[in-house]
């Protein structure tokens, strides 16, 4: 429990959190190893759950009818891996998959859920949190979808 | 500067003198219902007698009830005509089954072998600013047009100061004029009453004072040079138009989301008018063009203009397409970044833009909303 | 063809005209990705070499077709070839596209200013490259690379569309392999099967390693990549003064006197195309400029 509660601190997601919220969730935490190749969600499941990415590289992909599983993005040592454990219906709206050997923290959606309805306090923090990193890759989709290496003629 | 009068008579001697010295004599000519500028053949093509009334969207020539010569302001056309031809052939190549055979200096066949010295015979002092003004641009900078080298060279220059300010004119605001100060070779200043008409003359450069020991004239008396001095005196206080230039570079770049941009921009027709009367515009584009049979390629240099939507046109579009954004570039330019650019105004109040809009934008007009409206 | 010994005489004044190309031999062209190619080309009659600095580009012109302007994609210490990379979007660089070993081009340059390498002496380099944007860079990157010890850190940030428009992939391969250059490419989407990075080349920074108060970066690719790439660089703690783009505009003779590139009160043929993000960060975020 304690080495989990240092890892949890140690990745920049808990950057300025509050050390007794450390204690409240760490029991929410496990470790997670993913190897290369496997899926590690897939689209339409339960969205039980959140990763801390600590190494390793993962894949957003999209299945396509036409050209099959397209990436959108990939997420790396530092990043945080879902958060559809925060919006109902709680299903995964994305395939992912472990590209490379991948190592992460697995937070329980349904366990830190009701944490954060007995205390709102805790939930504002995660939430902060949450929009910071949903802003930027809301910002770096919007690139992606500007297209801007220019037309194939 | 010493100066001189001569009788109107002697006009015509001084043409003659400059064509037996081998000059193509450019001057004033009545064409179209336009003053425009035009090789002199015989002096009696002078277009005597006549004045223009201008104002937004209007040019009229009326007749005087005088011979005066020189009794209007500027026509459509500027001196750029000349030394800035609208379209200039800079190379031709030839593709021969050995290859692509790019021109020698020696077979340069942009131009005849020895271009003639043209003698400019009217030159508004607004329109002699407006050619230092291009010498800077094509000659100032580290690359140099040798096309406008070529047809600078040699020129002879007399002005002709405005005995009337024209109904667009703001040279006075610009510092261009009435008067020519220097850059001449030979400034006249038309006097014309019921009992005389003759010119007096500045001599601007040792070769116009040449030219002139041609002419009958004499040294001009303290009178007339006073005579000469008043007639310039009063076009200052009858011009058309006013620019207040103080601060005006910094105003229009502080103000490039001014909602007047906007309004201007609905009524411009981006029909480039006023960029070609205008006497200092020399943006241009080369064009390769082949004959049929796919063997010569000449490379031409035309006017150009940023009011063209292709003008700044890069893969995906062109960087300006409102006219909004065209409308901007070209004022800016103008009244702003030139003087970042070449040191001075690009503005030499001669008004034409005004004249030549369909629409009448007034520049002056412009830059006042701006000034007076500014958040 | 190229021996015709009329050819090789041509003894042209090219500095009385200005608008007069030099044929240039095409030795090779290489298809790099399904819209992009690399002419490399040898000087014709007396010249030798041509001389460049990176960064700087030329006027290419294809025989009655037309003219535009190519940044030098090649090695600055090999002036004895001429490299140009670019992609066939136009009607001049289509019909590029189609000719072979032998054909003659004519090149007028080099004009512009180049990239500072000097500048990042003793500093870490990063180069931020998107799309085609690469080509303009690689001679600084070259240069950098043959001057190795001269230079801290250097991080090559390179994003493009997806795997199969990435360019120079053995250089890239090459340079990976070495253990003083970091390597980062990234597609802004792949097929399941790409092992790289998905996202956009902005995203690589943060994890860079460089020292961003002693770097000099170098970005190059659309507007909008190098505007939001220099934002997270100063964001990351990169002086303004210290990043460098290289804009972009219509040019017809490439030596400050049509008047076409002008950027606010900049003419981009010879007061760019590299210019310190500093200095234009405002023309940048304003429309139709």
């Amino acid at each position: 429990m304690e080495d989990l509660k240092n890892i949890l601190a140690e990745h920049q997601f808990f950057n300025g959190f509050n050390e007794e919220y450390f204690a409240l969730i760490v029991g929410c935490a496990s470790n997670v190893r993913v190897d290369t190749g496997k899926m590690i969600l897939r689209e339409g499941e339960q969205a039980n759950q959140f990763y801390l990415i600590r190494s390793g590289k993962v894949s957003i992909q999209l299945m396509t009818p036409n050209k099959g599983p397209v990436i959108i993005q990939t997420l790396h040592e530092g990043d945080i891996l879902g958060w559809s454990w925060l919006v109902p219906p709680f299903t995964w709206h994305f395939d992912a998959k472990a590209i490379e050997l991948t190592r992460m923290i697995a937070l329980d959606g349904k366990c830190l859920r009701a944490k954060c309805e007995n205390d709102h306090d805790l939930g504002y923090e995660l939430l902060k949190r949450f929009a910071d990193i949903m802003t930027k890759r809301l910002e770096s989709t919007r690139l992606q979808l500007l297209d801007i290496y220019g037309d194939r003629s | 500067m010493k100066t001189f009068i001569f009788e109107r008579s002697e006009l015509d001697r001084l043409v003659e003198t400059l064509k037996r010295r081998g000059y193509k004599v450019i001057g004033p000519i009545l064409r179209d219902s336009a003053i425009i500028y035009d090789e002199l053949t015989d002096t009696n093509e002078l277009s005597v007698g006549w004045t223009d009334e201008q104002t937004n969207a209007a040019y009229r020539l009326k007749n005087r009830n005088d011979a005066a010569v020189f009794g209007w302001t500027v026509g459509p056309q500027s001196w750029k005509k000349f030394l800035f031809p609208p379209i200039q052939k800079i190379f031709a190549t030839h593709k021969s089954t050995k290859g692509l055979d790019l021109p020698n200096s020696k077979k340069q066949t942009s131009e005849e072998p020895t271009p003639a010295k043209y003698a400019f015979l009217g030159v508004r002092p607004c329109d002699l600013n407006a050619i230092s003004i291009q010498d800077k641009v094509f000659l100032g900078g580290s690359i140099i047009d040798p096309v406008y080298e070529r047809k600078r060279t040699g020129n002879f220059i007399i002005t002709v100061n405005c005995g009337q300010a024209g109904g667009t004119c703001f040279c006075a605001s610009m510092g261009t004029g009435p008067k020519a100060i220097a850059g001449f070779d030979l400034s006249l200043t038309e006097v014309l009453n019921d009992k005389h008409h003759y010119f007096v003359a500045e001599v601007g450069t040792e070769l116009g004072g040449d030219v002139l020991k041609n002419v009958k004239c004499i040294k001009a008396t303290d009178e007339n040079i006073a005579t000469a001095h008043e007639i310039c005196e009063k076009t200052v206080k009858h011009m058309g138009r006013f620019l207040d230039t103080s601060n005006l570079k910094n105003i229009l770049y502080q103000n490039s989301e001014h909602s007047r941009w906007e309004r201007t921009a609905a009524r411009c027709l981006t029909c480039a008018n006023c960029t070609m009367v205008c006497p200092t515009c020399f943006c241009a584009t080369i064009e390769d063009v082949t004959d049929l049979a796919g063997k010569q390629a000449d490379r031409m240099r035309k006017w150009d203009s940023c009011f063209t939507l292709d003008f700044s046109y890069i893969h995906g579009g062109s960087v300006r397409a409102s006219a909004k954004a065209r409308y901007r570039q070209w004022m800016t330019h103008k009244l702003a970044s030139w003087v970042d650019q070449f040191g001075t105004s690009g503005c030499v109040g001669c008004g034409r833009c005004i004249t030549w809009c369909p629409v009448g934008i007034d520049i002056t007009e412009e830059a006042r909303a701006i000034r007076e409206s500014q958040p | 063809m190229a021996t015709d010994p009329e050819l090789l005489s041509l003894k042209v004044d090219y500095k009385r005209n200005p608008m007069l190309p030099w044929p240039f031999q095409i030795r090779r062209v290489k298809h790099e990705t399904e819209d992009t190619f690399t002419v490399e080309l040898q000087p014709l009659g007396a010249l030798e070499e041509f001389a460049f600095q990176p960064g700087q580009f030329n006027m290419v012109y294809v025989f009655g077709v037309g003219e535009i302007p190519i940044s030098i994609s090649g090695d600055p210490a090999k002036p004895r070839i001429l490299v140009h990379t670019t992609r066939a979007v136009g009607t001049v660089t289509k019909a590029m596209d189609k000719m072979r070993r032998g054909d003659i081009l004519g090149i007028r340059g080099p004009y512009g200013t180049p990239w500072p390498v000097e500048q990042a002496h003793g500093l870490d380099v990063v180069f931020v490259a998107g799309g085609i944007g690469l080509a303009p860079l690689r001679p600084a990157l070259y240069e950098v690379v043959a001057h190795r010890e001269q230079y801290g850190k250097v991080v090559l940030l390179y994003g493009t569309r997806t795997p199969s428009d990435v360019l120079f992939r053995q250089e890239l391969e090459n340079w990976r392999a070495r253990f003083d250059l970091e390597i980062y490419v990234t597609v802004d989407r792949a097929m399941s099967g790409w092992r790289g990075n998905v996202g956009v080349v902005t995203n690589l920074i943060s994890r860079a390693p460089f020292d961003p108060r002693n770097t000099i970066a170098f970005v190059c690719g659309p507007e909008i990549m190098m505007r939001f790439t220099a934002m997270e660089l100063h964001k990351r703690g990169v002086d303004i003064e210290h990043i460098f783009v290289s804009m972009e505009r219509n040019m017809k003779c490439a030596i400050g006197l049509c008047g076409h590139c002008q950027f606010g009160s900049y003419f981009v043929c010879k007061d760019g195309p590299v210019f310190q993000y500093g200095k234009i960060k405002d023309m940048l975020v304003k429309w139709e400029i």
